[in-house]
């Protein structure tokens, strides 16, 4: 059985925008799952049909195999949701936003307060539990969603940039009680603009650009893809010209900055070497980008070429 | 679907509506109680004075229910109004829109809700008038049904405008060009009786002409129109608003996209 199935799904909304163009995909139960896209993809629409926030124009959703379209009840209790823009009421107090939200799954008082406890405890909210949500900061607020999604503890997660405008402890932290959670069984569709979390987390992956699925596989089959690294190369000292290495492509990004792009098979002592020929000294080298943004871009850009940037 | 998933979902609405009121009570009960109170020092000791008797009361008495039901009237639909299209426009009906509960329990949580804040104030207004006048209640039962069936009545048209509404401007322009002048024109201040034949036909087309005199017979024993048309007009009206209200949010009008 799989988590969310996903067959031809289709959204027109009134104005005439088509924002999904007949997708289909499966998640499996257990799956840290990476959704990723460029902005307008259609992401967050396919994440409204799920959550029952959107109305399908055709196609069919299932999550757990019950249709989200004619079993909306039963399959909204498997999901827990953490949406991109804050929808809490901010004259309200953390500890009233979650206890309520299980009181909409029919998760009595008692149990729902001591769940409330456990999931602010978790996400470092307990001691603000009390105060009016409208004066927590950013981060906090974006944990407080966390730990209202998890109080109907759902087997489907789904998290739609979840880390938007959160620093990187928190973030850490943020994904630290995520991956746990995924530990435990439940399964995580995460969608993310920091291809590096994606990378580092999921284990399958979608993207999706202008309503349809681009690519869809297991991250290391996709990372495997990858046949060529780019590597930003910091000088001692400044240089004239561009040097030239056999099977490399290296450009100067100013005269103290080399950048080298090589294939996976050829080693990087190659390049030392030849540098060190021809006089030049590396200081320190880090990747031009992570290998899945590279990857992301690279098939974002061959199918919609006039596009100047993604993600 | 269990019961008790419907049931402890209802309560949790109903709670929150009420902390709601509670939390923000200057704005929800004192109000609309300073309001009445001038109308029963203006129109009641003031004005009424000069005016003499109206169907056999002082009118001060005469117009106590009117201005009962009149703040039940704008307090249920203001509270629905204001509740629903601020966790519209806050976007915190998405946290109801995406759980399990049906459209239905919803509905019934929001309009307890509303009904709650527009008895609370009722209740307020009442206690108010007892400073000025003496009150004999004739017909509890009557009175107390009327009251409440015109509270869900209005809570229900309350979703309607909130439903539709897409800015604040929206939520005003029912209740000032629409509910107002109805409520002025229903009998509040006076027995359509006085009224030329003309606009006393007029009158018999206006629905909160029948609350208002039929919580007056519940209260006082006299009124314009027969309680069985105050009842019919209710319970249509309520109907009516009842399953436009339900089609609406099944099918996600202002809501889902």
């Amino acid at each position: 059985m799989y988590a969310l199935e996903v067959n031809d799904l289709r959204k027109t909304y009134s104005n005439g925008v088509e924002a999904l163009k007949g997708i289909s995909l499966q998640v499996e139960t257990g799956d840290f799952f990476a959704l990723l896209g460029p902005n307008g993809a259609g992401k967050s629409t396919l994440i409204g049909i799920i959550s029952s926030l959107v109305n399908a124009s055709s196609g069919e959703v299932k999550v757990f195999d019950t249709s989200v379209q004619h079993q909306r009840s039963l399959a909204m209790s498997h999901i827990g949701l953490v949406p991109q823009e804050l929808n809490f009421n901010q004259f309200e107090k953390p500890i009233e936003i979650v206890v309520n939200q299980a009181g909409y799954y029919g998760i009595p008082r008692p149990v729902a307060i001591e769940r409330a406890e456990k999931y602010l405890r978790q996400l470092n909210l307990w001691d603000k539990a009390e105060k009016i949500s409208r004066t927590l900061s950013g981060g906090m607020k974006r944990r407080l969603m966390i730990a209202r999604a998890m109080m109907n503890e759902p087997r489907l997660l789904i998290l739609d940039e979840p880390t938007a405008g959160v620093d990187i402890e928190i973030r850490r932290s943020m994904w630290e009680f995520i991956k746990e959670i995924n530990a435990q069984g439940t399964t995580v569709i995460l969608t993310t603009h920091y291809l590096e979390e994606a990378e580092s987390l999921c284990r399958n992956i979608a993207i999706i650009d202008h309503g349809e699925i681009i690519k869809n596989t297991d991250m290391r089959s996709l990372l495997a893809t990858l046949d060529v690294e780019t590597f930003v190369l910091d000088l001692r000292e400044s240089i004239e010209h561009c040097p030239s290495v056999e099977g490399m492509d290296i450009v100067v990004r100013d005269d103290r900055t080399l950048e080298a792009s090589l294939p996976k098979q050829r080693s990087l002592n190659n390049l030392f070497a030849e540098l060190e020929r021809q006089g030049i000294h590396v200081l320190s080298m880090r990747n031009k980008a992570n290998r899945l943004e590279e990857l992301f871009m690279g098939l974002v850009d061959k199918a919609q070429p006039s596009r100047e940037t993604a993600a | 679907m269990s019961n008790n998933l419907l049931w402890v979902g209802y309560v949790t609405i109903v709670r929150k509506e009420i902390t709601r009121i509670l939390r923000i009570w200057g704005q929800t009960i004192v109000p609309p109680a300073i309001t009445m109170t001038l109308y029963f020092i203006i129109f009641g000791e003031l004005i009424g004075r000069r005016i003499g008797e109206m169907g056999g009361f002082t009118y001060m008495q005469y117009i106590v229910p009117g201005l009962i039901i009149m703040s039940v009237i704008t307090n249920s639909y203001g509270n629905m109004v204001s509740s629903f299209f601020g966790a519209k426009f806050g976007k915190h009906i998405e946290e109801l829109l995406i759980s399990p509960l049906p459209n239905w329990v919803i509905l019934a949580g929001y309009v307890t809700g509303a009904v709650a804040r527009g008895l609370m104030v009722g209740t307020v207004v009442m206690a108010v008038s007892l400073f000025f006048t003496p009150i004999e209640v004739q017909h509890p039962l009557i009175m107390f049904t009327v009251l409440l069936l015109t509270a869900v009545v209005f809570a229900l048209a309350g979703m309607v405008n909130a439903i539709f509404a897409q800015k604040f401007d929206d939520i005003a322009i029912i209740p000032t060009f629409v509910l107002a002048p109805l409520t002025y024109l229903g009998g509040v201040f006076y027995s359509i009786s006085l009224l030329p034949e003309f606009w006393q036909k007029v009158s018999v087309a206006n629905p909160i002409l029948y609350m208002v005199n039929g919580f007056r017979y519940g209260m006082l024993g006299v009124s314009d129109v027969s309680l069985a048309m105050t009842y019919g007009v209710i319970l249509v009206a309520g109907g009516i608003l009842f399953f436009a209200c339900l089609y609406l949010l099944n099918r996600g009008t202002g809501l889902r996209s």
